[in-house]
């Protein structure tokens, strides 16, 4: 069976929203809109489905049985590798690594690879839109070994400025850090330019890609990016599980990051022999079910015109911006060129929450707050802001609805 | 039976009347909006609680050996909390104060639609409160 796309289903709204069940749930007997995809997606039947399969069927630990189930969860466990090294477009399996998600992700690289790397008077170099999840580690880093975490600015419009590049990418810079597309603003950075332009100097880049996987095909090797992690509860998949890309010859440098089974070769008490890429790199057992529940959130991409999919949700993104746009008390934050379906507002004059909770009232899940992107708000001088995140099951009725019910909220709330 | 658990039964009583979670977040926006404001002078660091989502500012004075309470936020239906903790918490003694169990967020329905962090907002309110009243007791005692 081939694993690269190959769109069996035309894009149809109507029907995909049938693969969703939760959709269907009607919170306070309200129909239920769920906008809240950029903190996490739900879930395709498959997936589900996958994980029941896995927990009534055939649950054994992986690579330690002889028994026939340990052979079917290690098989259906393994071939995920494979989907996922597909699905980012890597060169090697080897490449892929499974971790708890984005966040762990970043950390394991800022522990293994940094702290080999990066010394005293070294700078890190991250952007201005970053998820708290790509600043505090290497913060940490920085903490520890006396080095400096440096910022890319972004301007008015949510865009990195990237006029001083050339000065922030310089002699000191072991590593740079940024998200491909942000959370909070939802653009779309030109990491492809950025890595270009680090790798001109010999630096290394990694990319936070927890919301591009989501919202568009992503290339790590077009990219040429040298790590690159991802989360699959945001890309229809399950939480606790997600993946880390690092280059082969990176991974094969860089020390393990925890230790304990399966990231061994050969134990005694004098002395330990790591096992290979990417083992040494998933101490203990692995995430069995929500690894093979991330296989089948691939194969339902797989199945989906992942194309059509992004433009749809373009679509979604454009309708909203001119709907809100026209409300009176409204200011949206970040317009980027390119973004990805996230529309970030402020209502003059209401607290976030207030209007987020009452839209809630009306069965509308949005987010409101700092989005764990703290120095965005404080870059825009806001608090925080009500946050609709578009995933491609979400319709044009509903973004009619929500804003309608914004209205309200704001003659409710601003008598 | 208490003061304090009179004015809890009756704004259990009041939240009875709704059904909804819709018809609570409604009335508790409409008490938030009726609160008096606090003075600017009064919103000083010193008096804030900073909350995830929201501030509050708490303002404490003291008039016969009982305490007033006096609040802010930037938040509506914070607000409206603070002026459901007024009415149980405000013009008491300090002992009464120290001794609030505050079983009506619970009774009202309230709780489960706060997250956590709006949850902790309140539950910090409250301990603020308290530890007003533990400072006016030890100041008269
Ligand atoms: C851009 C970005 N980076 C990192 C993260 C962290 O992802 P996780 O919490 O799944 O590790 C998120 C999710 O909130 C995100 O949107």
């Amino acid at each position: 069976m081939s694993t690269t796309a190959n769109p069996t289903k035309a894009f149809d709204v109507v029907n995909i929203r049938r693969d969703f069940p939760v959709l269907n749930e009607q919170p306070y007997g309200k129909r239920l809109v769920y906008f809240d995809n950029a903190a996490t997606s739900q879930k395709p039947t498959a997936v589900i489905q996958a994980l029941v399969d896995y927990y009534t069927r055939y649950n054994a630990n992986v690579h330690r049985g002889v028994h026939y189930l340990s052979q079917r969860a290690s098989d259906a466990f393994d071939s995920v590798r494979g989907k996922v090294k597909d699905f980012i477009h890597a060169a090697d399996e080897r490449e892929i690594i499974f971790v708890r998600g984005t966040t762990e992700g970043i950390n394991l690289v800022a522990s293994t690879y940094g702290r080999k790397n990066v010394k005293a008077g070294d700078e890190v170099l991250v952007s201005a839109m970053e998820h708290h999840s790509n600043i505090v580690p290497w913060q940490m880093l920085c903490e520890e070994k006396g080095a400096t975490l440096k910022i890319i600015p972004m301007n008015d419009k949510g865009e990195l400025i990237l006029d001083n590049l050339e000065q922030l990418l310089n002699e000191r810079t072991k590593i740079v850090s940024i998200v491909h597309t942000g959370n909070s603003l939802g653009t779309i950075n030109p990491v492809k330019e950025i890595i270009k332009r680090a790798h001109a100097k010999g630096i290394p880049v990694m990319v936070d890609g927890a919301q591009a996987v989501a919202h568009g095909s992503v290339d790590v090797q077009y990219l040429d990016c040298d790590f690159f992690a991802f989360s699959a509860h945001k890309m229809l998949g399950p939480t606790g599980i997600g993946a880390l890309y690092g280059k082969l010859h990176l991974l094969e440098e860089m020390p393990p990051y925890q230790g304990g089974g399966e990231m061994i070769s050969h134990v005694s008490f004098d002395h330990t022999t790591y096992n290979e890429v990417p083992y040494k790199f998933e101490a203990g057992t692995p995430n069995i079910a929500d690894v093979i529940a991330l296989g089948a959130a691939i194969d339902y991409w797989n199945t989906l015109d992942r194309e059509a999919a992004t433009k749809y949700e373009q679509e979604l993104l454009h309708y909203c911006t001119e709907k809100l746009s026209v409300v009176n008390g409204v200011r949206i934050i970040g317009n980027a060129d390119n973004k990805a379906s996230v529309v970030s507002f402020v209502l003059e004059g209401i607290n976030a929450m207030d209007a987020g909770m009452y839209l809630d009232t009306k069965g509308i899940a949005v987010r409101t707050g700092q989005h764990c992107t703290e120095p965005v708000m404080t870059r825009f001088c806001i608090p925080g802001t009500i946050r609709a995140s578009f995933m491609f099951y979400n319709t044009k009725e509903e973004i009619d609805f929500f804003v309608e019910q914004v209205e309200k909220a704001i003659s409710f709330l601003n008598p | 039976m208490s003061d304090i658990q009179q004015v809890e039964n009756e704004i259990v009583e009041d939240f009875e009347l709704f059904e909804e979670w819709e018809e609570k977040y409604q009335y508790i926006i409409e008490l938030g909006q009726k609160l008096p404001p606090l003075a600017e002078e009064f919103k000083t660091d010193d008096r804030k609680i900073k909350g995830c989502q929201s501030s509050v500012w708490l303002h404490a004075s003291e008039s016969d050996g009982k305490i007033i309470f006096n609040a802010d936020s930037d938040s509506t239906f914070v607000k409206g909390e603070i002026a459901l903790l007024i009415q149980v918490m405000s013009g008491r003694t300090p002992e009464e104060i120290i001794n609030a169990e505050l079983g009506f967020i619970d009774r009202i329905g309230l709780r489960q639609h706060m997250a956590q962090t709006r949850a902790n907002g309140l539950a910090s309110m409250i301990k603020q409160m308290k530890l007003y009243a533990i400072g006016f007791q030890h100041k008269t005692a």
